[in-house]
């Protein structure tokens, strides 16, 4: 029998999950629905803001939208994959995450494996969905690195918030109840890119566009499409540097995670 | 107050005084939600002209702030314990208390509260009033107006998760009623943006016919003197009002639960 | 050497309240240079009082900790850089961790933990077919892991460290909360493994007779460092511990009486049960001096308790 790849065992442990989830049936349809009607409201709210006034930062609504859905699709496909490895603080607490280490397998595989919500599939496949629609009615001068960059640019910006994801479940290993700051920047990132990035002022915006490069997850990629420059003067080329900004994000989450996992400290007996 | 209810206040409170770290987390959290909303609010109304549904710059700086600030305070996306003291059956020890497990459980929910005004809402408010400016009422009347109207959000909270508690007699899991709150009482309380935001019809039949915007709308309406002291004491009637109703309704399910629990044993 | 630990230390900082606000950081070494090599094929029993290491040394063993100081290498693999590697090679038991999952039945958890592993089918096969004839698993296989009694959840944890076929086996409090049947059965399958030689064990426990039915070799732990190592024998020999003798007599102890080679340890309220610990003396000299000075009823020889030595140990 020909060795099976590494692949193939995460997806049976991914399966095993999974069975595990389906025992609980009527709970899941229920969460699966009340998810898409959460990511239907984030999107909502952008609109029912828009509606106000006409407009958001100056953007029309065919630019809101491709950055709303962009937004929602990235964060979605993240949140689906990795959203639940916050769970390594209760898996820590409880001492679980001994047995994760003791398997010839990567921990954060297994993390990713045993955390993995099925009912989340609900909100990727919706946010996916918007942003075509996004795509088909925004004013884009369609050429093949835009096409390319267009098919990209959604995983790339999945990868950006998988990095937070693991970033903020590596604090768990100093600090066990530090839950709520990784959310500022996961949940407070996918709200700060649902919109565009020149509604916000200061320094809170240069720290969270530039700093923190939420604005390569959708209000660059939005302007690199559509070819508009860009309100706060950040110079083209650089609204098309998304794939580089998030393997940097990943490199350091990589990194982050490991040096965590060095300082892992097994409690309870 | 009596000796036993500010003994179990006081529990609640020194509870949650436990949590630093999380205290600490969470208030940072309300803290960056709170410069997110802001900004994007008064983009919102440079761009309609100077307000957002009536709500001039200073309003909507304090409806975001002291918004991120209540939310820990009405706290209504924690359940309580009762749910998974129902799912684990030791309900029946607090059904055996002479104390009414209701009481027994707004009293240290009150606890809760107190201490959560004075870390959580106190911080955001703040930082809020440093870098945004807040709002200052016209009428001193409005901040013991502001007061009435956040206890009585607290309690209507309260109620309602009081209810999703008891509703674990009847359901096996309640998960899917749990999620259904949190939407309910994000959307419908004014959480994400202002009501007024809304088609009149709808904010009205809001207003009128649920308990939700009581939980965060109806104290920042207060707060910011929308429609005058007039209009603020309306809102608080109306949330007294809920607030009976919602004690009555819980009065009623515990009942209805107590006789299950003595006939099917559980 | 399949183990072998040089100077292995972990220290956890800590922080401490000092009055209301203050804090400090202590340095608390939960394990201070431990010494440690074990040979292909050994049974080795790992003790020690509560919080003296144990835990936090076979959690360095297998990878799961990474030590602040000292060399460690098990099968020649370093364990914290080679981890996955050494995963293969070595099965880990935690009494009070299951690595099974949860909801699902236990057969379906073994053939999981095949893949994961990566065992050739037959060997898989081969290797359950013996642990379920051994720990009777066949009447609940097909059980959720959530729905196991806490005996038949261990068998079914033995079973998944084991169908790797590991070189050594770690096990942590493998008995710990189970009822009599279920630990005699977890002892005579430890038992099974060891007398096959192929597998080293490494057990801790606080029940010391798992100890006395199943090791050979004894490291004691207190403190973070290595007070006993050698064998149960030698842990008496080195403690003085002592046999035992205790006569029932038909007429009171009097009072001062004293044999040579014996000490009276303690002598009932009505004078009428003596015990007396060997103290130089055989035990037969003794007894026949006891004879000769007062009339015996009854009267039993009792080998030093492991309890009592251990405890000594703890204490000094």
């Amino acid at each position: 029998m020909a060795e099976p790849g590494r692949l193939t065992i995460y997806t049976r442990v991914l399966r095993a999950q999974i069975r595990s989830q389906a025992q609980y049936r009527l709970s899941f349809a229920f969460e699966l629905f009340a998810s898409m009607l959460t990511n239907a409201l984030d999107i909502a709210t952008v609109f029912v803001l828009f509606s106000v006034g006409g407009g958001l930062g100056g953007f029309g609504a065919r630019e809101v939208l491709l950055m709303a859905a962009l937004s929602a699709a990235s964060f979605a496909t993240a949140d689906l994959t990795m959203g639940n490895v916050d769970n390594l603080r209760v898996y820590i607490r409880r001492g679980v995450f001994d047995s994760l280490l003791l398997r010839p397998l990567s921990a954060l595989g297994q993390l990713m494996a045993v955390t993995f919500a099925l009912r989340r599939v609900g909100r990727a496949v919706l946010g996916l969905t918007l942003y075509t629609v996004a795509l088909c009615v925004a004013d884009i001068d369609w050429d093949i690195p835009r096409l390319l960059f267009a098919i990209v640019v959604p995983f790339t910006g999945a990868a950006f918030f998988c990095s937070l994801f693991v970033a903020g479940a590596t604090v768990a290993f100093w600090w066990i109840e530090s839950g709520e700051v990784a959310n500022a920047f996961t949940y407070g990132g996918r709200d700060f890119t649902s919109y565009p990035s020149n509604m916000y002022g200061g320094w809170f915006r240069d720290l969270f566009t530039l700093g923190l490069g939420f604005g390569f997850v959708a209000y660059f990629p939005a302007l690199a499409l559509t070819g508009q420059p860009d309100p706060l003067g950040v110079p083209g080329w650089l609204h098309w540097c998304s794939p580089l900004v998030t393997l940097a994000a990943m490199c350091l989450a990589a990194v982050f995670w490991r040096f965590g996992v060095r300082h892992y400290r097994s409690t309870g007996s | 107050m009596p000796r036993v209810q500010l003994a179990l206040t006081s529990a609640g409170f020194r509870r949650y005084a436990t949590y630093r770290q999380a205290t600490v987390a969470g208030a940072f959290t309300n803290t960056v939600f709170g410069f997110l909303r802001c900004y994007i609010l008064l983009s919102v109304a440079a761009t309609a002209g100077g307000t957002v549904a009536g709500y001039g710059g200073p309003e909507l700086a304090t409806y975001v702030w002291m918004g991120q600030g209540l939310l820990a305070v009405v706290a209504s996306w924690d359940q309580l314990d009762l749910a998974e003291r129902v799912r684990s059956g030791d309900v029946v020890a607090d059904l055996l208390r002479p104390v009414d497990p209701l009481w027994t459980y707004l009293w240290g929910e009150l606890g809760r509260a107190c201490f959560m005004v004075l870390t959580r809402f106190l911080v955001p408010t703040l930082i809020g009033a440093i870098a945004f400016g807040l709002y200052r009422p016209q009428h001193a009347v409005t901040y013991a107006l502001f007061a009435l109207s956040t206890l009585a959000a607290v309690l209507i909270s309260f109620c309602c998760r009081y209810l999703i508690g008891l509703s674990a007699f009847w359901l096996l899991d309640i998960r899917g009623v749990t999620v259904f709150w949190v939407f309910v009482s994000g959307f419908a309380s004014g959480l994400y943006f202002p009501l007024a935001v809304l088609p009149g019809w709808l904010s009205t039949a809001l207003w009128v016919a649920t308990p939700f915007p009581g939980l965060m709308q109806g104290p920042l309406d207060v707060m910011v003197e929308r429609g005058g002291i007039g209009n603020a004491l309306l809102v608080c009637v109306g949330q007294v009002a809920w607030v009976g109703i919602l004690l009555l309704v819980c009065k009623w399910a515990q009942a209805r639960a107590v006789r299950k629990l003595v006939v099917q044993g559980g | 050497m399949i183990i072998s630990a040089r100077g292995l230390r972990k220290d956890f900082t800590v922080n401490r309240k000092v009055g209301r606000f203050r804090r400090e950081r202590h340095v608390v070494s939960a394990v201070d240079g431990v010494d440690l090599s074990v040979e292909r094929g050994e049974m080795l029993g790992y003790i020690g009082p509560n919080g003296a290491g144990k835990s936090t040394t076979l959690k360095m063993l297998t990878g799961v900790l990474t030590p602040s100081g000292g060399e460690v290498t098990v099968c020649g693999l370093a364990p914290v850089a080679k981890r996955t590697t050494l995963a293969r090679r070595i099965g880990v038991v935690f009494g009070q961790r299951s690595q099974l999952w949860w909801d699902l039945p236990l057969a379906e958890s073994f053939s999981l933990l095949r893949h994961i592993y990566r065992v050739p089918d037959s060997d898989h096969a081969a290797r359950l077919k013996m642990c379920s004839q051994l720990l009777a698993l066949d009447e609940f296989i097909e059980t959720p892991v959530r729905q196991l009694s806490l005996g038949q959840r261990m068998r079914g944890e033995l079973t998944a460290a084991l169908l790797h076929g590991p070189e050594v086996l770690f096990l942590d409090e493998p008995t710990i909360g189970l009822d009599v049947l279920s630990k005699q059965a977890v002892r005579d399958f430890l038992a099974g493994v060891a007398t096959r030689g192929d597998t080293t064990v490494v057990l801790t426990t606080h029940d010391l007779a798992d100890i006395e039915k199943l090791c050979r070799r004894l490291v004691v732990i207190d403190h973070g460092r290595v007070v006993h190592d050698g064998t149960v024998d030698e842990l008496h020999a080195r403690y003085r511990s002592r046999r035992v003798i205790v006569a029932d007599l038909d007429t009171p102890w009097p009072d001062g009486l004293t044999l040579p080679g014996a000490d009276v340890t303690s002598v009932t309220a009505d004078g009428h049960r003596v015990t007396l610990a060997l103290d130089g003396a055989t035990a037969g000299e003794v007894v026949a001096a006891l004879a000769g000075a007062v009339p015996l009823r009854d009267l039993s020889v009792q080998e030093p308790e492991i309890e009592d030595v251990i405890a000594k140990l703890y204490r000094s």
